[in-house]
């Protein structure tokens, strides 16, 4: 294939990305965004996937088998805690205005200048490596394809990876300088982005299916033919050391994910709705998985239809170019994909990071930063910025490219990543690591990082003796760069991780709890940790000449621009901009407003040279943070006792409902009670005033009135007593002294006692009882009243002339059953229930209660209760009727 | 001619009494213990009064004074209620069914026969 047309082609879809991005910046600035959902969000997350996956993924298992598949594991492990990590990285980072990941640490430790320009240089250290693989891989495809074409004129793989270079460099500071605003967001390249996470599945699929249904017959086919034919490398972790090294690098590219530039720069600053994380967590492992999917086949294919040919890492590309050149063409420019949008981000990201970090802070000291054109300024360095990166990247592929695989070069810069982590991670959660400790620590775990992976590469190249691997550095065999400590036996990578990590986190530990925090640290340690808005309660006392203060926003934002945000603000917190002095408030949200321009310690020196700062006490601002932890949990405490108030309310009136409801029943018994009361009070006072009034009565009918008088006394007393003892019962007032009650002879008890009452009525009183005797649980006096109300109230209701009482006793497992009938009239299957209630004679009762019954059922029923029981009225087959009560045992 | 009263209550000691007073007083007495046995009397006798319980067991007081009420044959019958039932409501609904005087118990027997005798007019 033609060179030119190849190079056409790339082009052409580089034209087509370009008009995506500039689309969407334009439908934003129309006021919809075509980017605002969250499968947007999880493509652009997919700039995971880079050239390494593309192509270097293939290679790597057809080299040593399984352990590609950590790439992709490590991401899909992390999915889960984007809601907790990622999201907490997002509300920081947009409370704070944060735009990069030296940003992010800077910030934390106190807005530090030197920690922010260590982070970025290592970065670019780190990273550059990493950047220039994708150039290799994009100028290695353009070979390949153009070596298809045997006539096509050679060109040089130096020309043609710069020309690369030159292209994308240009192509990246357009799309990613266009707008000074870091934080206002790249909308046009996450939408580029995101067209070429489509791009680079769709053609990784189409390659993957080519290869498993086109030139062979299905998956069992690839794996069944490579079986016979050549020797596949081991898919098992059994090799040396497996498990530990599949367990590092599913660790590295865990960390990777959360923390490599890019991947903050889309994950974090692009982020437009933290909503989007929730779609992310299952949609990301779920395009990992397809983007995975291939990769075995391919490789073993490649293994067996190409073999030693080509490195293995352009496996893909030789494979489809057995399809078709357009099939090939369509490969590579999914590897161009991968590649470029890799590019585009991390440079972007890069470059944001050198020049808010480095050179802008350094600018504003050593200039005046009211001297004009500072805007102009920025943005150049900006664009100088994305030119030294790349073409950085591009020297480093001159010098050292040919000789490194994908992946390794890539598992590098994750190593190098992972330095960040433990400062990262430990400053969003322990509030006391220090500023000197993350500084330490990351330069430690760097210095680890460079020795055991930096120099061998340079060694292994030949710039430095290759001794200093084999001996050690002047023969000192511990201080061996790959078995450092006499660790040996190990990878290279699994070797440095482990002790760059070790390195890394002892010292930020130790260092942490050995040194102290500045008062800037303090305060930005609070708001990391607790990620909650100390805008307005952490108002530092900063105050400053308002006209300076807007001219410096103006500097940066333009001048209309941060006269609508100042008078915004203003407004919206009530601050007065009319007079001299800037509101410490004011201060604080230009500093924010200018972070996201030029970083957070640039905006603070920025901030602070037009300030009159009134010199804050450790003690002051301890009490500040107290104040603000005291009014956050006064908060908590005053929701939580609204809620109990509200409950306790609703309680209350419950309650209250039920008392007035008892209030009426109290009335009503009250009632009934005085009302049964007044029929033997009246016929006492009838009786006594007649006896009194007529002094001449006989003696005999004298005697039959006093004997009322006494009868009807004691009637008296003994209503009071039931009531007394009924009210007892109902307030809980009584205990009940259980004990087993043999109730067999309770009721041959009370058999006996009534029966000089059965005879005066001439009533039979038979009972039916077991020969053996039955124990309940009982109050036994309490029980002996209940058998004795029915008894009674049965001898009373019995037929006039032939009465009969029957009392019988049945059980079982459970339960003791006592029936006690009569033959009388029985009671109405309307009253049968009434008869028990102590209010039976109420307001609009006018019918009287059954005589005798009184309060002894309403008692009685309360007895049984209280044993747990129940009793009730029947009707007795014929006539008569049955009171039951069941006890149980 | 004598006035006949009916007295009807189910308590046999207020019965009594009442029976012996009004007797005392110079009335023609009749008794009842409940509100058939009352009805019976009624109809047999045609009392020109009658002291009236209100809680019995079978029909209440209010029933039979509605019933001598409702018949233009007994309407003349005065009626005094005497009842353990001292609600408001209670008093209101004797005097709405046409009682002359509803007393509460327990009662001054001087009044009640004070009472009685204004109702008979002698």
């Amino acid at each position: 294939m033609s060179g030119w047309i190849i190079a056409l082609v790339a082009l052409l879809y580089l034209v087509i990305l370009f008009v995506i991005g500039y689309g969407a910046e334009r439908s934003d600035k129309a006021g919809k965004s075509l980017v605002n959902n969250p499968y947007v969000y999880t493509l652009s997350l997919t700039v995971f996937c880079t050239a390494w996956t593309y192509y270097g993924s293939v290679g790597q298992a057809a080299g040593e088998g399984l352990y590609f598949l950590t790439t992709y594991l490590g991401p899909t492990l992390a999915a889960p805690l984007f809601l907790i990590v990622l999201r907490k990285m997002i509300r920081i980072s947009q409370q704070q205005h944060i735009t990069t990941i030296a940003d992010f640490i800077s910030a934390r430790y106190g807005k530090n200048f030197s920690l922010g320009v260590i982070v970025a240089l290592l970065c670019v250290i780190g990273i550059v490596p990493y950047i220039a693989v994708q150039l290799k891989a994009i100028s290695g495809s353009m070979e390949f394809l153009m070596a298809q074409n045997s006539t096509a004129p050679a060109v040089s793989h130096t020309t043609l990876t710069l020309a690369v270079t030159v292209v994308l460099a240009v192509f990246t500071v357009l799309f990613g300088t266009r707008s000074i605003d870091a934080s206002e967001r790249h909308q046009g390249m996450v939408a580029a982005v995101t067209f070429e996470a489509v791009v680079k599945l769709l053609a990784f699929l189409a390659a993957g299916i080519f290869v498993v249904y086109f030139l062979f017959n299905g998956w069992g086919d690839v794996f069944a033919k490579a079986a016979e034919k050549v020797q596949l490398p081991d898919f098992t972790l059994n090799g040396e050391h497996g498990f530990l090294r599949f367990t590092v690098l599913t660790l590295l590219s865990f960390l990777a994910f959360l923390f490599l530039p890019r991947q903050f720069q889309v994950g974090v600053v692009e982020n437009l709705n933290e909503k989007h994380l929730f779609k992310a967590t299952w949609l990301l492992p779920l395009y990992l998985f397809l983007i995975t999917l291939f990769v075995l086949p391919v490789a073993v294919a490649g293994l067996l239809l190409i073999g030693g040919n080509a490195s293995s890492d352009l496996y893909v590309l030789a494979l489809s170019a057995k399809g078709s050149k357009v099939l090939a063409m369509v490969v590579a420019i999914g590897g161009f994909s991968a590649a470029t949008s890799m590019i585009i981000v991390e440079t972007i990201a890069l470059s944001t990071m050198l020049s808010n970090n480095i050179v802008m802070p350094l600018a504003l000291l050593r200039r005046s930063f009211t001297e004009a054109g500072l805007s102009r300024l920025l943005m150049r360095v900006r664009r100088f910025s994305i030119l030294f990166i790349v073409l950085a990247a591009f020297l480093f592929e001159r010098v050292l490219g040919g000789q490194f695989s994908l992946v390794s070069v890539g598992l590098i810069s994750f190593a190098a990543v992972a330095q960040f982590a433990p400062a990262l991670l430990g400053g969003m959660y322990w509030k006391f690591a220090t500023r000197k400790a993350a500084i330490a620590a990351i330069l430690a775990g760097f210095a680890v990082w460079a020795y055991t992976l930096v120099i061998p590469l340079f060694a292994g190249a030949g710039y430095l003796p290759a001794s200093i691997i084999t001996d050690g550095p002047a023969g000192m065999e511990l201080l061996s760069p790959q078995a450092l400590f006499g660790l040996r036996g190990l990878d290279p990578v699994t070797h440095s991780v482990i002790w760059s990590l070790l390195f890394n986190v002892f010292t930020y530990v130790v260092v942490s709890l050995f040194t102290s925090r500045s008062d800037q640290e303090i305060v930005q340690a609070e708001f990391f940790v607790s990620a909650v808005n100390n805008d307005e309660q952490l108002s530092w006392k900063r105050t400053a000449s308002l006209a300076d203060l807007q001219t410096l926003l103006s500097k940066f934002l333009g001048e209309t621009r941060a006269r609508i945000l100042f008078q915004s603000y203003a407004a919206k917190h009530q601050i007065n901009i009319t007079g001299d002095i800037a509101d410490p408030r004011l201060v604080g949200f230009s500093e924010r407003m200018l972070s996201g321009v030029i970083g957070n310690a640039s905006a603070h020196i920025a901030v602070q040279s037009v300030v009159k700062e009134e010199k804050l006490s450790t003690g002051e601002i301890i009490d500040m943070l107290q104040e603000t932890q005291q009014v956050r949990d006064l908060n908590r405490a005053l929701k939580r006792k609204q809620d109990e108030l509200t409950r306790a309310t609703d309680e209350l009136r419950r309650v209250n409902e039920q008392l007035r409801e008892m209030d009426e029943m109290k009335d009503e018994f009250l009632y009934t009670v005085t009302h049964e009361l007044r029929t033997p009070l009246t016929s006492i006072r009838a009786l006594a005033e007649i006896v009194h009034d007529n002094a001449d009565m006989d003696e005999q009918e004298r005697e039959q009135y006093l004997n009322g008088i006494v009868r009807e006394s004691e009637r008296l007393s003994y209503l009071i007593t039931q009531v007394l003892k009924l009210e007892r019962y109902e307030s809980g007032r009584h205990k009940l002294y259980a004990q087993p009650v043999n109730i067999v002879s309770a009721i041959g008890e009370v058999a006996q006692s009534v029966k000089p009452l059965a005879a005066a009525r001439n009533v039979t009183l038979n009972l039916f009882l077991p020969d053996s005797m039955l124990l309940v649980q009982a109050d036994k006096d309490m029980l002996v009243q209940v058998i004795y109300n029915l008894v009674t109230n049965a001898i009373k209701f019995a037929d006039a002339q032939h009465g009969t009482v029957n009392v019988r006793l049945f059980f079982d497992d459970t339960e003791a059953r006592v029936m006690v009938e009569d033959n009388g009239k029985g009671v109405e299957p309307e009253l049968r229930e009434l008869i028990f209630d102590k209010f039976f004679q109420a307001r609009n009762q006018t019918l009287k209660k059954p005589e005798g019954s009184g309060l002894g059922l309403a008692i009685s029923k309360r007895i049984i209760e209280m044993h747990g029981g129940r009793i009730w009225a029947e009707q007795v087959q014929g006539s008569g009727a049955r009171f039951i009560f069941v006890l149980p045992i | 001619m004598k006035h006949k009263i009916l007295v009807v209550d189910d308590d046999p000691y207020i019965l009594m009494s009442l029976e012996f007073l009004m007797k005392k007083s110079g009335y023609e007495v009749h008794v009842a213990r409940n509100g058939t046995e009352a009805l019976d009397i009624i109809a047999g006798q045609l009392p020109d009064l009658i002291l009236l319980d209100i809680m019995m067991p079978d029909v209440d007081g209010y029933a039979i004074c509605e019933r001598i009420k409702k018949n233009p044959a007994w309407k003349h019958i005065k009626v005094v209620f005497l009842s353990a039932k001292t609600r408001e409501a209670d008093i209101q609904k004797g005097y709405d069914l046409g009682a002359s005087l509803y007393v509460s118990k327990p009662f001054s027997t001087k009044e009640l026969v004070k009472s009685v005798k204004e109702l008979l007019g002698a």
